[in-house]
């Protein structure tokens, strides 16, 4: 299993739980993916980590599942029902065994970098656990921002830490697994390209993406679920949303639609409301896809109860004037040009398949898009398999897609792989016994 | 033999000291201009609806004359250069259009002019690097806003002079003169252009938008490489009877800089007759 995000922990746990052995590797310290950085669900406001750490708890205890993080997959031989797979193990310079997960190391510790987890709202020190949820719940060094790493200047992490569970002399590691199947599910992450840059201004603290403005949201976030501005730290009372910044842009971005924006984009805007009463939302669209379950009536209900402003146009340009953010569009209904002093820009960015998924299609043999999104061997029937017997498909890798999706195509891949061992199981009997 | 030059007609009447400049600092950089021989108004708009070959002939006229000096032909004037190349495009890609323009002309136009700004031929053929070292007086200390305006950029499919969102020539022009570019969110926003003669309010608004955005930016002055651009942001900041209000901020041709920064003699300058007078920039250092 490739990529321990939610679709990747619930074909590991479909699997796991039907008595097969899983190998999960996922690239980051801890698993969950996105998901464990979302402050709520659409349509239902469910707590995102309150749904989601029962089944990271569970894929980490789990007796038939072995979870490599900091890992990464980087060779495979053999065909189905015998791949040779080989994964590097970056080191973790903890020991995943002895680390009691006490943050005696991070309070030592002089180095202070950004989050990625957080997506730089907050800073953490070089040794660190990405958020208190995380599975494996350990302490990981990062050696890029670990001072006393090469050559060994500092040490202060490993006097502090009574468990001994830190070793400086960790190094990759090549692990080889023999499987019978592979899932990949290697996600998704938000555009970053010049397109959303175009929207000059990306590098004002008050300017931010979609996953941003979830941590800003989160409970268990930066600030503890409290919306202020990054800038000055006060309550931001006019905020915009830009959807479609980069997608439905066949010029300067990519054309396809990223399908799950207006929906989140409606759940930002009622959890603001929420928050900030006081506060007023604008969103700029071009049209609103709530095609799905209660998918309507949640934006509906962005718009009458929480009287979030929707503005059918484009925005021309985003800078910086007087302390505030000005935003300039046009609203295409009425004809007239817009411009709003906003106090926080929220730019809706378009999704694109992770880093790295190239990387895993080339090594497997998948077929990919031009976008680089995987192509299933046939998108209508066969809308799990990777196009080469044993490979199968979940996530937002395949496209743009919301969590219920994820979950359901993750579920449909673990049934396939399922249903492969057993018609296995049944047609390769135990060889005679030559007396 | 110098570089065959176009002036146009603002040059050579409103803003004569923007082709003055012009020349002068070609010359000192060895890239004379040399002005076609004969010449007349290229229209000053591109044709806006898709069959007007009237609109075409002007320019096409002026192709013609530049092809008996040479491949290619510079422009000072952002308008003239937005309406040269625009017509050459065109007249490139639809060889029908060619035709009927030189039949009625009865002139042989072949469609294969270059048309360049002089910002190119600076970037291209001499670079920013030969021109730092042509500095005699850097500006050192300078904020300069650079402020493009439409017509230099727009629209890029045609034009494609410099990326049309985030372009960089003149700030590199202001970097390689020593002095420091200032970034300000107007700086590709519309003057208003002709409206200044239809309707002054409109083209006033937007420039005293530019022309704030640029000095709260903390911009000593602004440079632009249109006449047009330069009269809207500089007229509106005129003494009038209630006297200054005493934040003007000088606008300039990129050229009227250079002559300063290459230590050319004030008469080239050409800033008697700006209405914030650029000089007491320069007399201060």
């Amino acid at each position: 299993m490739i990529g321990a995000g939610i679709s990747g922990m619930q074909a590991a746990l479909d699997i796991a739980d039907s008595g097969y052995e899983v190998i999960l590797v996922e690239k980051e310290p801890s698993i969950g993916g996105h998901m464990a950085q979302l402050s709520e669900t659409f349509p239902t406001l469910d707590c995102s980590q309150c749904i989601l750490t029962p089944r990271t708890v569970e894929v980490g205890q789990h007796p038939n599942i072995r979870l490599l993080t900091l890992s990464e997959v980087v060779d495979v031989e053999g065909e189905v029902g015998n791949f040779r797979v080989k994964i590097l193990r970056h080191p973790r310079y903890v020991i995943e065994e002895k680390c009691t997960a006490c943050d005696d190391c991070a309070k030592v510790c002089p180095m202070v970098v950004p989050n990625k987890f957080d997506r730089g709202l907050a800073a953490r020190r070089a040794i660190y656990i990405p958020h208190p949820q995380a599975v494996p719940a350990v302490y990981t060094l990062d050696p890029d921002a670990c001072m006393g790493l090469f050559p060994l200047a500092c040490g202060k992490c490993a006097e502090a830490c009574e468990a001994d569970a830190i070793d400086y002399d960790m190094r990759p590691e090549i692990v080889e697994v023999e499987v019978g199947a592979i899932i990949v599910a290697t996600g998704y992450e938000l555009y970053q390209d010049e397109a959303v840059q175009a929207y000059t201004y990306m590098d004002h603290p008050d300017v931010m993406d979609g996953l941003e403005f979830e941590r800003l949201l989160s409970a268990s976030g930066p600030t503890g679920g409290k919306i202020i501005r990054p800038s000055d730290r006060t309550v931001p009372k006019e905020v915009v949303f830009i959807q479609c910044a980069g997608s439905r842009n066949p010029e300067h971005g990519v054309p396809y639609c990223s399908k799950i924006c207006c929906m989140y984009t409606a759940k930002h805007a009622i959890l603001y409301r929420h928050r900030i009463p006081d506060g007023q939302v604008y969103v700029f669209y071009i049209d609103i896809r709530a095609g799905g379950k209660g998918y309507e009536e949640f934006v509906t209900r962005a718009m009458e109860e929480d009287r979030t402003v929707y503005i059918r146009g484009r925005v021309s340009k985003v800078f910086s004037q007087d302390g505030k953010v000005m935003v300039w569009g046009v609203d295409t209904l009425t004809g007239s040009k817009v411009e709003i002093a906003a106090d926080m820009v929220v730019v809706v960015a378009a999704i694109v398949p992770s880093e790295g998924s190239r990387r895993v299609a080339e090594m497997l043999g998948i077929s990919v898009d031009e976008f680089g999104f995987y192509t299933a061997s046939d998108a209508e029937m066969t809308p799990v398999e990777g196009g080469v017997p044993g490979v199968f498909l979940a996530g937002a890798d395949l496209g743009p897609q919301d969590i219920p999706e994820t979950v359901a195509q993750a579920s449909g891949a673990a049934a396939k792989v399922l249903a492969m061992f057993q018609a296995a199981q049944v047609e390769m009997p135990e060889p005679e016994e030559i007396p | 033999m110098g570089i065959p030059y176009y002036p146009g007609c603002t040059l050579s009447t409103k803003a004569k000291n923007y082709d003055r400049s012009g020349r002068a600092v070609a010359a000192a950089l060895g890239l004379e201009l040399e002005e076609l021989a004969e010449w007349q108004c290229c229209g000053a708009t591109f044709p806006l609806v898709l069959d007007d070959s009237m609109a075409l002939i002007a320019p096409t006229r002026i192709l013609y004359q530049a092809q008996q000096a040479g491949e290619r032909v510079a422009t000072l004037c952002a308008i003239c250069f937005n309406v040269l190349r625009r017509s050459q495009a065109l007249l490139k890609r639809d060889p029908e259009m060619l035709e009927r323009i030189n039949w009625f002309t009865e002139q042989e136009y072949r469609g294969d002019m270059h048309v360049v700004h002089f910002l190119e031929i600076l970037r291209d053929d001499l670079g920013w690097e030969a021109l730092a070292e042509r500095v005699v007086r850097p500006l050192t200390g300078l904020r300069v806003a650079p402020y493009y305006g439409c017509l230099l950029l727009r629209p890029y499919d045609e034009i494609g002079l410099d990326d049309p969102e985030d372009p960089s020539i003149l700030h590199d022009l202001v970097r390689a003169l020593g002095a420091e570019p200032v970034d300000f969110p107007y700086s590709i926003e519309c003057c208003g252009s002709y409206l200044t003669v239809k309707d002054p309010q409109v083209s006033e608004t937007l420039s005293k938008d530019i022309v704030t955005s640029a000095r709260g930016c903390g911009a000593q002055a602004i440079i632009t490489a249109c006449p047009l651009c330069q009269f809207n942001l500089d007229y509106p900041q005129r003494e009038t009877e209630a006297g200054r209000a005493g934040n003007e901020i000088p606008v300039l041709y990129f050229t009227q800089l250079m002559a300063v920064a290459l230590g050319l003699p004030e008469e080239d300058w050409g800033m008697e007759e700006h209405y914030v007078d650029p000089r007491l920039l320069f007399n201060e250092q």
